[in-house]
């Protein structure tokens, strides 16, 4: 009960936060208040048992979001023209479609209910075989990584694809963007002492924890994604502190891109690996004598895959923006 | 095993993995030609599997060797192998034409990138093609979106920056409405699998969210594959991207929308809902009619070639929507057949585009005069498509208008004003076919200037060989019928 | 109670059309992408309430703990899958929007469509 009463609390602090990102006109007020936002959305997230989730929507949410958005605003004006009020009809539709989805939710299963649809058929079986076929205490892991591979086949490709695109749109992968990209964020923050001190006790340890939440996204909350995403954030911090060029002179872009497309084609290489060995696509049972120990394989690799792409593709994104004048 | 079972996993796989290859190559001549080759490949993986299917039914894949619904299925049946040989078709004609005019639209350094967004959505659109499972459609549908916004963006003109921003907001609303009713068709069903969704819906005893489902679902399917008047995006986006790009677009991307709209409507909801039908036909069979009618007029009146043939690909989108909102056995082969008889004709008409603008630097048709005399070759296929476009007996785009007609006239009480309204549209389009080709064999050329400019010859015999499969399909529509029927009997399989 | 456990979904609904409706009205490329994961992330709700059971815990395995109720793993892996979707977006549309500030010199819509009808 005080838990749902937490929730309650939270969501209507989200729909406040969601209202005033909308009338905020000063665009670097509403991202922060979408990092906000993130993190409601996170918490919300955690108290309905989703921990998985919850890490990775305060890393992407709240941390990667914010970051591309400031980004982008140094690039673009920062304050929003006045909008255009809604019209009579667009009110109608909307508040519609509302009272619509409110009322087909008497139809639906109160939260938490245990005989629910939703958790009879496919998700018991989950549970129960977890153990037993895939044997890692993670059973969100063992879903992500083998039930469902195939689906995270395609999230890393997606995200690859948004890499190419942005390096497409503003230039980048190779050559002339990245080096155009001296003198003026050079030194960073390195002047300042009290960041500069922060960040050198921070980097090292965010960069631990990436390699942790890596590594052992099978036994607790975490994965390649997440991981990614932290050891991205702490790049980005590095650089904002030490500047572009040397944390360029570091992860060359050339590199970031054979990350990209490596770790992609290291996770597609598995899928084909169990073809060749007598199996499915994205079989990972066959990669061992013992099954379960070839499952263990699997899901190392390419969580190891879905890491590389993730980080490779994010930083190309955050240089992508910064090297944009 | 051999690796013939593996095709349906393979035709999405290889396309997939060549992307991250070719953005690694260094010239933008080696990544066209890794593209084209993966292509073609493709291509030629779906034909094996068409033959597959035409021989021994649906194919059944499980990914990862886990049974559905705990894994991720993917089948392949008629009407999947239809729209594979549509992409991949698509996609290798639009690359093999595509090469001179694509190099003069993107700059060497950034192709690579370009050809491997390319592939990843083609990729993209094969796996909602072979896809079992709803929401794996949804992480194949956001591939193939994202990477077709980048092929857009490539345009040269800056509107295709706007035009293409505003794809992405109406892209990404369709496919969260999709994803948000596959949520409430789980809370309902507790699976994921379309097979085991027809199946569980049967024992779903409170409706309201599945109907809100139903309604989320095809909403967001009609935005995607711009159903009038949900096609805004439509005609500025075809307009504004690179001309090679608009051939592959314009020839499967909304197409893929629509099968996956059918897939759902026919083989998850119409056994399960009472009454869906009929709420699908009240829904659907207004906004194709009027798309119809509308979109027709509106071509008439463009100056611009691209867009003239983007708006009529709205008004061909109508006719399949409207033949599929007659849910009847006739009414589904004659969509089905559409989208593949107006994905020859468009692809066919796009690539004379690309021609037309090669030579002369603008698809605007008032710097197209005379391009007819100029152009001979190129201008004769070109009139050939258009009359499959309108549906002259011959063509591929008469078997399908016939096949609508008969559908049409099963109709109680509605018959003749449908078969007016189709008439009316086809009329319309010789008004605007017309008008192009008026211009373009009897119109002052700019300058007086007539000598003739054609383009290189491998582009005008691959012009041909696309004009001629028009007739080829139109006098033996044995392939293509094939698997329609074939398609619909899947469709409909949850009637009986 | 019974309603008080509906009312994840109501927020659910609220937000979606929040970000519906901001999408529609404003007119800045930049505010339209936030819009834009804001109704995503009203969907992201949707799927983990759904996911929720009472009394339950995170699907992790803990050694030595017998009967324990975990909720639903399926719909969290499918979210994850989702923010990283919405993520990707957000970064490419965000691409797009950089760019159109350099040719047209706004973000803003409606002066962007004006700009396209000149000729």
């Amino acid at each position: 009960m005080t838990t749902l009463l937490i929730g309650i609390f939270l969501l209507s602090l989200l729909v406040i936060t969601a209202i005033a990102i909308v009338r905020a006109t000063d665009l670097f007020s509403a991202v922060m208040l979408s990092g906000i936002f993130s993190l409601l959305m996170a918490l919300n997230f955690f108290l309905l048992d989703a921990a998985d989730v919850a890490l990775t929507e305060a890393a992407v949410g709240a941390g990667v979001a914010t970051v591309l958005l400031l980004a982008g605003l140094r690039l673009t004006p920062s304050t929003e023209a006045k909008g255009r009020s809604l019209r009579a009809l667009s009110i109608g539709i909307i508040a519609a479609v509302a009272l619509l989805m409110i009322y087909a939710s008497f139809g639906q299963p109160s939260l938490g209910d245990p005989l629910a649809p939703a958790q009879q058929h496919v998700a018991p079986w989950y549970i129960e075989k977890t153990p037993e076929l895939v044997d890692i205490p993670n059973i969100v892991t063992a879903v992500l990584a083998s039930f469902r591979g195939y689906d995270t086949l395609g999230e890393v490709f997606v995200v690859l694809t948004a890499g190419i695109g942005v390096m497409f749109l503003l230039g980048g992968g190779r050559g002339k963007p990245f080096s155009r990209l001296d003198s003026k964020v050079e030194e960073g923050l390195s002047r300042h002492l009290i960041p500069k001190v922060m960040a050198r006790l921070l980097v090292p340890f965010i960069l631990l924890f990436a390699l942790f939440v890596q590594f052992h996204g099978e036994y607790s909350p975490g994965g390649g994604f997440q991981a990614g995403a932290i050891f991205v954030a702490g790049i980005i911090l590095f650089s904002l502190v030490r500047g572009e060029r040397l944390t360029l002179a570091v992860i060359p872009p050339r590199v970031l891109l054979w990350m990209s497309a490596g770790g992609a084609l290291l996770y597609g290489s598995v899928g084909l690996a169990g073809i060749a060995m007598g199996g499915n696509f994205l079989e990972y049972s066959v990669l061992a004598d013992d099954p379960v120990l070839g499952q263990h394989i699997g899901i190392i690799v390419i969580e190891l895959g879905v890491g590389l792409t993730v980080t490779g593709v994010l930083l190309s994104i955050f240089h992508a923006f910064a090297a944009r004048d | 095993m051999n690796l013939a079972d593996h095709l349906p996993a393979l035709q999405v796989a290889l396309p997939l993995l060549t992307a991250p290859l070719v953005i690694l190559l260094r010239t933008g001549f080696l990544a066209w030609l890794a593209a084209l080759l993966a292509s073609l490949v493709s291509l030629g993986l779906a034909l094996l599997l068409t033959a597959a299917v035409l021989e021994t039914g649906t194919q059944h894949y499980a990914v990862g060797g886990w049974a559905p619904p705990f894994g991720i299925a993917l089948t392949v049946d008629g009407l999947s192998a239809l729209v594979l040989l549509l992409i991949t078709g698509a996609s290798s004609l639009a690359l093999a034409g595509g090469r001179q005019s694509l190099r003069l639209d993107i700059d060497n350094r950034r192709a690579p990138m370009f050809y491997g967004a390319w592939l990843i959505a083609m990729a993209g659109l094969c796996g909602i093609a072979v896809a079992g499972d709803a929401f794996n459609v949804f992480v194949f549908m956001e591939i193939s979106s994202l990477a077709t916004y980048i092929l857009i963006a490539a345009g040269r003109d800056r509107r295709a920056l706007s035009a293409v921003f505003k794809y992405l907001i109406i892209g990404t609303i369709g496919a969260t409405f999709y994803l948000i009713g596959v949520g409430f068709i789980y809370m309902m069903t507790g699976t994921l699998n379309f097979a085991d969704m027809a199946l569980r819906l049967n024992d779903v005893i409170e409706t309201r969210p599945i109907i809100i489902a139903a309604g989320f679902i095809t909403i967001g399917l009609a935005l995607k594959a711009a159903i009038f008047p949900l096609h805004i995006w439509l005609p500025r986006a075809y307009t504004y991207a690179p001309n090679a790009v608009t051939v592959f677009i314009a020839a499967c991307s909304t197409k893929v929308s629509i099968y996956i709209l059918l897939r759902f409507n026919y083989a998850v909801f119409h056994g399960n809902l009472l009454g869906h039908s009929d709420l699908f036909a009240v829904f659907i069979i207004p906004l194709a009619l009027s798309g119809i009618l509308l979109a027709s007029a509106i071509a008439i009146y463009q100056v611009n070639l691209k867009k003239m043939l983007a708006f009529s690909s709205v008004a061909q989108i109508g006719y399949i929507a409207l033949a599929a909102g007659l849910a009847s056995q006739a009414g589904l082969v004659a969509a089905l057949l559409h989208m593949f008889n107006h994905a020859l004709a468009k692809g066919t008409l796009f690539l004379c585009v690309v021609a037309f603008v090669l030579t002369s630097r603008s698809a605007t048709i008032a710097n197209l005069h005379g391009i007819g005399r100029r152009m001979p070759w190129t201008m004769a296929a070109f009139v050939l498509a258009a009359l499959s476009l309108v549906g002259v007996p011959g063509t591929a785009g008469f078997i399908s208008k016939w096949y609508l007609v008969t559908a049409v006239m099963e109709v109680p009480g509605w018959g003749v004003p449908l078969v007016v309204a189709i008439i009316a549209s086809s009329l319309m389009a010789v008004v605007y076919v017309w008008k192009f080709v008026e211009v373009a064999y009897y119109g002052k050329a700019p300058g007086d200037d007539t000598a003739a400019m054609e383009v290189a010859l491998p582009l005008r015999a691959l012009i041909w060989v696309a004009a001629l499969s028009n007739v080829y399909f139109g006098l033996f529509p044995q392939l293509p019928l094939a698997l329609a029927q074939s398609g619909t009997s899947t469709l409909l399989g949850g009637l009986n | 109670m019974k309603l008080l456990g509906l009312f994840n979904y109501w927020v659910f609904a609220v937000l979606l059309m929040i970000g519906l409706a901001a999408l529609i009205s404003r007119q800045n490329l930049v505010k339209k992408i936030m819009a834009l994961a804001i109704f995503q992330s009203a969907v992201f709700l949707f799927f983990i309430t759904m996911s929720k059971i009472e009394n339950g815990t995170a699907p992790i395995i803990q050694a030595g703990v017998d009967n324990q109720v975990f909720s639903n793993p399926l719909p969290q892996v499918l979210i994850l899958t989702a923010i990283v979707v919405g993520i990707s977006t957000t970064a490419l549309g965000l691409a797009i929007a950089v760019r159109l500030y350099e040719e047209y010199g706004t973000i803003e819509d409606n002066e962007i469509l004006a700009m396209d009808r000149k000729p």
